[in-house]
């Protein structure tokens, strides 16, 4: 085997083990008392996970997308708050890492990244834009040889957690809303005031009440390209999938319970019990999922990995991501409903090895992040010019 | 002529921060304040006004990103439809 495909090989392992032998155990006590997976980044950090996707030639592991897509999910199998953590510090990471290397400041920072495994959050929702990605209120404002931003953030996951954060801001005060920048701050050059609860419910471990974040840095903070270039090449892509993996671990879990729960009930060997062929129909939805991730997975890893953005630049793409997130986002909990059903009490239970109620109110989160009635309505506009062909 | 009309959609649907009449035929629309969402419009008008269609390999940022570009594709569309 290559370099590589060792440690890529290691980081799947060592991510497995960490999902299975500390996230699982604590994925209760993360979502009863709504707190933070504070023991399984703990073990991600010390197993240097945190910068598996930096280049070799920055320090890092150099693992590939795939490797990190299937992280996601192993976390997410185990304990969804964990996973979708690691997701979003990833996202963040793939973001500075494919679109602000080769500067001082940000090979400085990658370096320090890599050597403290230093977690990053981001700031991108915002109070007034209707869930927007690509537009912002706040403005990057010049204040002598410094800039600032004030940015209201109705929901930044992990906030109170992270070591540092990204936010999109508008360029400068006089630009237009979608004529944004995405800004580093670490430590303390970002003071975040919390100005809502979380507590919510589903996702309960990711912590993620509203912010008004403050910040004074230099302008060697923001990342050295515009943020459309970011977004579509970058977070878009890399939040629809990433997230996606989670709620295919969550989808995949409730499966394994509902599996268990039929083994449990079969009698003599040759003979199933009734609810053994709505496994059936459980697995074969599971089997759907995982087939459309894996293809899109392989679609992107593939542009990314020959170093092309232009095929991202599509029509065709925005509608198949979009549709991804949108499909992925309706099935998985449409899984955990049915593995429920299979569970019956046992399932509607909180207490039992085949409870799902947890992974149901997990899942229910991928329709709200990004609103999937707004990513609807970004497809309608689109499918008017494409014809499919 | 094709020009003048290219240029007409442009100011009707691209939303362009500047003015029009400082557009060089090669500058980039989309820094000069063109949204993903605006491209779009910019797309199905142009297809109104030359009564084409934009073939889905043609829907790329490339070919909208500037009135040299989509004239291009325009007139190799309409030479398409002449052969």
């Amino acid at each position: 085997m290559s370099l590589t495909a060792d440690r890529e090989t290691a980081f799947a392992v060592t991510v497995r083990r960490i999902a299975e032998d500390v996230a699982a155990g604590a994925a209760d006590a993360v979502d009863r008392e709504s707190r933070f997976p504070q023991e399984a980044i703990e073990a991600l950090r010390e197993a240097r996970a945190l910068s598996a996707f930096v280049p070799v030639s920055h320090g890092g592991e150099g693992v590939g997308f795939k490797e990190l897509t299937g992280a996601c999910f192993d976390l997410g199998r185990a304990c969804a708050s964990a996973g979708m953590v690691f997701a979003m510090h990833q996202i963040q990471v793939g973001c500075i890492t494919r679109h602000a290397l080769g500067t001082p400041f940000f090979d400085d920072y990658v370096a320090d990244l890599v050597a403290r495994q230093r977690l990053i959050a981001s700031a991108t929702s915002e109070v007034g834009v209707g869930g927007d990605l690509r537009t912002s209120v706040a403005a990057l404002t010049p204040d002598g040889a410094a800039v600032t931003f004030e940015k209201k953030g109705p929901t930044v996951s992990y906030g109170a957690h992270a070591d540092d954060l990204l936010t999109t801001v508008r360029r400068s005060p006089d630009a237009d809303g979608s004529d944004q920048v995405l800004v580093l701050t670490r430590g303390d050059e970002a003071a975040l005031e919390q100005t809502s609860t979380w507590d919510s419910l589903g996702m309960r471990g990711t912590c993620s009440p509203g912010y008004a974040v403050t910040a004074r840095v230099t302008p060697e903070h923001v990342l050295p390209v515009p943020f459309g270039e970011i977004a579509a090449e970058t977070m878009v892509p890399f939040s629809h999938l990433l997230w996606a993996h989670v709620w295919l671990g969550i989808a995949a879990a409730a499966y394994d319970r509902a599996r268990a729960f039929v083994r449990a009930q079969a009698g003599a060997p040759g003979t199933t019990p009734p609810s053994a062929a709505r496994l059936s129909v459980l697995a074969t939805e599971l089997q759907a999922m995982r087939a459309e991730l894996a293809g899109a997975t392989a679609e992107y890893a593939g542009v990314i990995e020959s170093g092309g953005s232009e095929d991202l630049y599509t029509v065709g793409y925005a509608i198949r991501i979009n549709t991804l997130k949108i499909s992925a986002s309706e099935r998985a909990p449409r899984i955990c409903t049915a593995a429920l059903a299979i569970c019956g009490m046992a399932g509607y239970k909180n207490d039992t090895p085949f409870s799902v109620g947890r992974h149901l109110r997990d899942a229910l989160s991928g329709a709200l992040m990004i609103a999937n009635e707004r990513i609807h309505a970004t497809n309608a506009g689109l499918l008017l010019v494409h014809k499919g062909d | 002529v094709i020009d003048d009309r290219i240029r007409s959609v442009i100011g009707d649907y691209a939303k362009l921060s500047g003015d029009l009449g400082a557009l060089a035929d090669d500058d980039d629309l989309y820094a000069a304040g063109m949204t993903s969402h605006a491209s779009v419009n910019l797309m199905l008008a142009l297809e109104n006004e030359f009564d084409v269609e934009f073939p889905d390999r043609m829907l790329r940022r490339s070919v909208f990103e500037s009135v040299a570009s989509i004239r291009a594709a325009l007139l190799e569309l309409t030479a398409e439809a002449a052969a």
